[in-house]
């Protein structure tokens, strides 16, 4: 594959192939920064792909409590799914089940749009009759009775179809140590993007997948090209310098904000250097046939 | 934007019905065409331009330069534009309002802002009786919209609020909320005898506690309300220190137990 090489590391000429998805946003509040995280976390567990989770979310970042609708200190959290039907059911049992439990908790909506996912106007019902609805200006509110006080949550949250899944980049490096090293530092420089999240693990994922098995019933599996220790036996994409990969997925509610995510995450693996950290930056796609995005790794070099 | 002004000639000899005089009925016309517009409550006809010496500008901002309690119906059916009265103003200020932003100096009659759907009404001086309180044979009384009034209300303020907001910054007259259906009163200062009074559902904010509180609310504790940072940000823009004071904790009781008993009285803790 041609190549760029930028501060010692080999940039593939490729692109990261990506899909249009729904998503929505939350802002979620408590009554300190860390029990907000804390229901954020939760709400985000087993959310890393459509694939087996119904959808993809994480935080997007935290927010200071001038920046929230209840001056208290909150998150703002991403959910990305296939359908609007599925990022419906997705929000209200994720927000029913792991935001409304949470102690002190408040949830607002995070996004504007036209169309709208209901929030508390689902969640309401939890309030057996004694829930109550505020309206101030445009905006409406439901306060639902729980064990600690009331449970506020916005009636409704916005719903964007812009939204884009899937951007990626590739991280290879002579060991475990290393990649890892590279694929952290890209973590951190992503997480300074707005609007964009890594639903994978700390934002990472080591199990890269092709689609497709050779296994009736199974949608994915591992991408052998990609698996360092199969290098002898597939037709490996990884040369004999690589011993480890990993893969950070990003899914953005608008390209724009993927390719600066992309663009950060590239920037802090080359900043880091092949010494420390990756010697090959590559990312995934499908031949161009499948998504309609496409981000190529040259034009989003810092 | 050099708004339209009106000046008065001298005082009325009868009530004038000044529903007609709002932005969204005027735009496009000439000033022989408003100055023909008739105000008579009674058989005798009045035309604006009997009562009124007339300065064009856009009617989008309409300008009276003094006002009267004999002004009715001032801002009546307003969809959008901005009306300012530098005087009292008489019966049914703003009602019916969809749109736009009324602005009395003075004091305005009862039923100020009666069946309110939305735009903003602020009332320099005293409300009368029944504001936001819907005419005989309604069924509710102000639908949405935003009322400030800077001095007192008589009794019955926020008689079947529907939907809305009303801020009171002075006091408040007998029966403050009475038959509220939802929205929120929020009362500055101290409350006449029984508020909320048959209130089915709807927030009624006492800051300055009441006279006397019915006996079929029930006590329901001192506690800090997030969704009161809500009210405080949304109340900030049109009355900050009083948004300040929301912040606070506040004893809840719920009522009127004599109807359904949703509603509640949010009052200073004893």
């Amino acid at each position: 594959m041609q190549h760029l090489i930028v501060n010692g590391i080999r940039v593939d000429d490729t692109f990261a192939e990506a899909f249009g998805m729904r998503a929505t946003a939350l802002t979620i509040t408590a009554d300190s920064a860390g029990w907000a995280r804390q229901a954020a976390v939760t709400m985000t567990g087993f959310a890393t792909s459509v694939i087996g989770c119904g959808c993809e979310a994480s935080i997007d970042r935290e927010l200071p409590a001038n920046e929230t609708p209840d001056g208290r200190p909150g998150v703002h959290v991403l959910l990305f799914a296939v359908s609007t039907s599925e990022l419906q059911k997705q929000l209200q049992n994720r927000v029913g089940q792991c935001v409304l439990t949470s102690p002190g908790s408040a949830c607002y909506a995070g996004l504007d749009g036209e169309e709208k996912l209901k929030l508390g106007n689902a969640l309401r019902f939890f309030g057996d009759g004694w829930q109550v609805s505020k309206r101030y200006g445009d905006k409406r509110y439901w306060r639902v009775p729980v064990m600690d006080g009331e449970f506020v949550c916005e009636a409704t949250t916005g719903l964007t179809k812009k939204a884009v899944g899937g951007g990626n980049i590739i991280i290879m490096g002579v060991s475990r140590q290393n990649t890892l090293a590279a694929a952290e530092a890209a973590v951190a420089g992503i997480q300074a993007v707005p609007d964009a999240i890594m639903p994978f693990p700390g934002g990472i994922a080591r199990s890269g997948s092709k689609v497709g098995s050779k296994y009736k019933g199974a949608s994915a599996s591992t991408n052998d090209p990609y698996c360092p220790t199969l290098k002898g036996a597939v037709n490996s994409a990884l040369g004999p310098d690589i011993a480890s990969v990993l893969e950070i997925v990003i899914d953005g509610l608008t390209p724009e904000a993927v390719a600066a995510a992309m663009r950060a995450g590239m920037g802090a693996v080359l900043a880091l250097g092949p010494q420390r950290g990756a010697l090959r930056i590559g990312a995934g796609n499908y031949g161009g046939k499948l998504g309609p995005h496409h981000f190529h790794l040259k034009d989003l070099l810092p | 934007m050099t708004p339209l002004v009106l000046s008065l000639r001298a005082t009325p000899a009868q009530r004038l019905d000044l529903s007609p005089l709002v932005p969204n009925r005027l735009a496009g016309m000439k000033e022989g065409d408003i100055a023909a517009i008739e105000l008579q409550t009674t058989r005798e006809r009045v035309c604006v331009g009997d009562v009124f010496r007339l300065q064009m500008g856009d009617p989008a901002q309409i300008q009276f330069e003094s006002g009267s309690e004999r002004f009715d119906r001032i801002g009546c059916g307003m969809s959008s534009g901005e009306i300012r009265v530098e005087g009292d103003v008489g019966i049914q200020a703003g009602r019916l309002m969809t749109g736009g932003r009324l602005e009395i100096a003075g004091n305005a009659g009862p039923w100020a802002a009666s069946g309110m759907k939305d735009g903003s009404i602020v009332i320099a001086g005293a409300a009368g009786d029944r504001l936001g309180g819907p005419l005989s044979g309604e069924m509710a009384g102000m639908r949405g919209g935003v009322v400030v009034v800077r001095g007192d209300a008589g009794t019955r303020a926020g008689d079947r609020l529907r939907r809305g907001t009303i801020i009171v910054e002075g006091k408040a007259g007998a029966h403050a909320g009475s038959r509220m259906i939802a929205g929120t009163l929020i009362v500055r200062g101290r409350a006449g005898p029984l508020p909320g009074y048959l209130m089915a559902r709807g927030t009624l904010v006492l800051a300055g506690g009441c006279e006397a509180l019915s006996p079929t609310f029930t006590e329901c504790g001192v506690h800090e309300f997030v969704a009161n940072a809500l009210m405080a940000a949304f109340v900030k823009p049109h009355s900050p220190d009083l948004a300040a004071l929301l912040r606070r904790p506040w004893r809840r009781l719920l009522g009127d137990m004599a109807v359904i008993g949703k509603g509640e009285i949010l009052c200073p803790p004893a």
